[in-house]
C-alpha cells in the first residue's frame, strides 16, 4: 500500500488533517504526520520528515503532501526514487490520497486523485 | 598554488566571520522578514549558524569542500524555515564541486558559486526578479565569474561578487514577491527589501571581510 506523510509548518495541523483523513479514508492507510520543528515550533524538521517516510514506506511508494513555503522545499530534498511529492490543496489533497491509497492503487493512481482535488468544487 | 589561493582555513574563518555578523544582524534580518514574511530568518540562520560553530568545534574537515558540505548538511538539518533548505543546498553543492582540492583559486570559487545557485534553483524554482535570494546570489555568480575569467586573483573577484550581492539584494526593494511567503503578499510585498537576499550579500560580505584581513 502507498504511504502518505503530511508536512505541515504546524504540528497540531498536520496532526490533525490525519486524524480528518484517517476518519473519511479509513485506518488501514500508512500515513503518518510530520509538522512544526523539532522542538514542536512552527516550521518544518527534515529529521521528522525523514522518520515519517520510513514510518509508511510499505515498499509501494510514498507521497509527500506539504502545505507551503519549507514544507515544501524540505519536501523536495526528500525526493526520490518512489518518494514522490504531490503539488495539492493540503486539506483535500490528504482526503483525496488517503481514499484512493486504501483502494490498494498505484502510486501513480493516488498521485492523480490526489491532484484530481484541485478541481474540487465546494460549491 | 595560485596566488591568493585559499585555503581550508580560510573557509573556517569565513563561515566563523557568518556566523559572527548573522548574530550582530539577526534583528535586522528578522524585521525585514516581519514585513513580508514569518518574522524568523534572523533566528533560524542564527541557530543554524551557531549549531555550525559548535560543530566545527568538535572537529575541523581537512578541504573546504568537506568543510562546505558539512555547513551544508547542518543548515539542512537545524534551521526549520525554508532558508535550511536552500541555503544548505547551496553550501552543499558548493561542497561538492570544489570536490578534495585542498586549494581554491578564483576560478573554482566561481563555479563552487555557480553551482550553489543552481542549487538553489533547482530546489526553489526561483527566477532573478522573483524576489528571492537569487536576486542577489545571481549577479554575484556574474560578478565573480567575469573577475576570474579577466585573471583576477580570488580577493578582487570576491569583492566584485560582495559588491553585486548588495546591490541586487538593494534592487530586491521595488519588486514584487512571486516566490516564497511573501507572494501571498501580492503588492503588499513592494517596497521592502527581501530578507534572503539580504542574508545572502551578508554571507558574501563576509567572505570579502576575511579576503581583506
Amino acid at each position: 500500500m502507498v504511504g502518505i506523510v503530511l508536512i505541515s509548518h504546524s504540528g497540531p495541523l498536520a496532526a490533525e488533517v490525519a486524524v480528518l483523513a484517517t476518519q473519511i479514508g479509513g485506518t488501514g492507510v500508512p500515513l503518518a504526520a510530520a509538522g512544526g520543528t523539532d522542538d514542536g515550533g512552527v516550521g518544518t524538521s527534515p529529521g521528522l520528515v525523514e522518520a515519517a517516510i520510513g514510518e509508511v514506506d510499505r515498499g509501494d511508494g510514498v507521497i509527500l503532501i506539504p502545505d507551503l513555503g519549507s514544507s515544501v522545499l524540505t519536501a523536495r530534498l526528500m525526493e526520490g526514487p518512489g518518494v514522490v511529492i504531490a503539488d495539492v490543496p493540503f486539506v483535500e489533497g490528504a482526503i483525496a490520497a488517503v481514499v484512493t491509497a486504501g483502494t490498494g492503487a498505484s502510486l501513480e493512481a493516488v498521485l492523480a486523485a490526489a491532484e484530481e482535488s484541485r478541481n474540487f468544487r465546494k460549491l | 598554488m595560485g596566488a591568493g589561493d585559499l585555503d581550508t582555513a580560510f573557509f573556517a574563518a569565513w563561515i566563523e566571520e557568518i556566523a559572527r555578523t548573522v548574530g550582530v544582524e539577526k534583528e535586522r534580518l528578522t524585521r525585514l522578514d516581519a514585513a513580508i514574511g514569518d518574522a524568523d530568518h534572523g533566528a533560524n540562520l542564527d541557530r543554524g549558524f551557531t549549531a555550525i560553530t559548535q560543530a566545527l568545534a568538535g572537529t575541523e574537515p581537512d578541504t573546504p569542500g568537506a568543510l562546505l558540505a558539512l555547513v551544508g548538511s547542518t543548515l539542512i538539518r537545524k534551521v526549520g524555515g525554508a532558508s535550511g533548505p536552500l541555503y544548505g543546498t547551496a553550501f552543499r553543492e558548493a561542497g561538492k564541486c570544489l570536490g578534495d582540492a585542498s586549494e581554491v583559486s578564483a576560478t573554482d570559487l566561481a563555479a563552487a558559486l555557480q553551482a550553489a545557485l543552481d542549487g538553489v534553483q533547482r530546489l526553489g524554482s526561483a527566477a532573478e526578479g522573483d524576489k528571492t535570494m537569487v536576486d542577489a546570489l545571481a549577479p554575484a555568480v556574474r560578478a565573480m565569474s567575469r573577475a576570474a575569467q579577466e585573471g583576477k586573483e580570488p580577493g578582487e573577484a570576491i569583492g566584485a561578487a560582495a559588491s553585486a550581492a548588495l546591490a541586487g539584494a538593494e534592487a530586491t526593494v521595488p519588486m514584487q514577491a512571486r516566490k516564497g511567503r511573501a507572494s501571498y503578499l501580492g503588492p503588499r510585498s513592494v517596497g521592502h527589501e527581501d530578507p534572503g537576499a539580504a542574508s545572502t550579500a551578508l554571507v558574501l560580505v563576509a567572505l570579502r571581510t576575511v579576503v581583506t584581513r
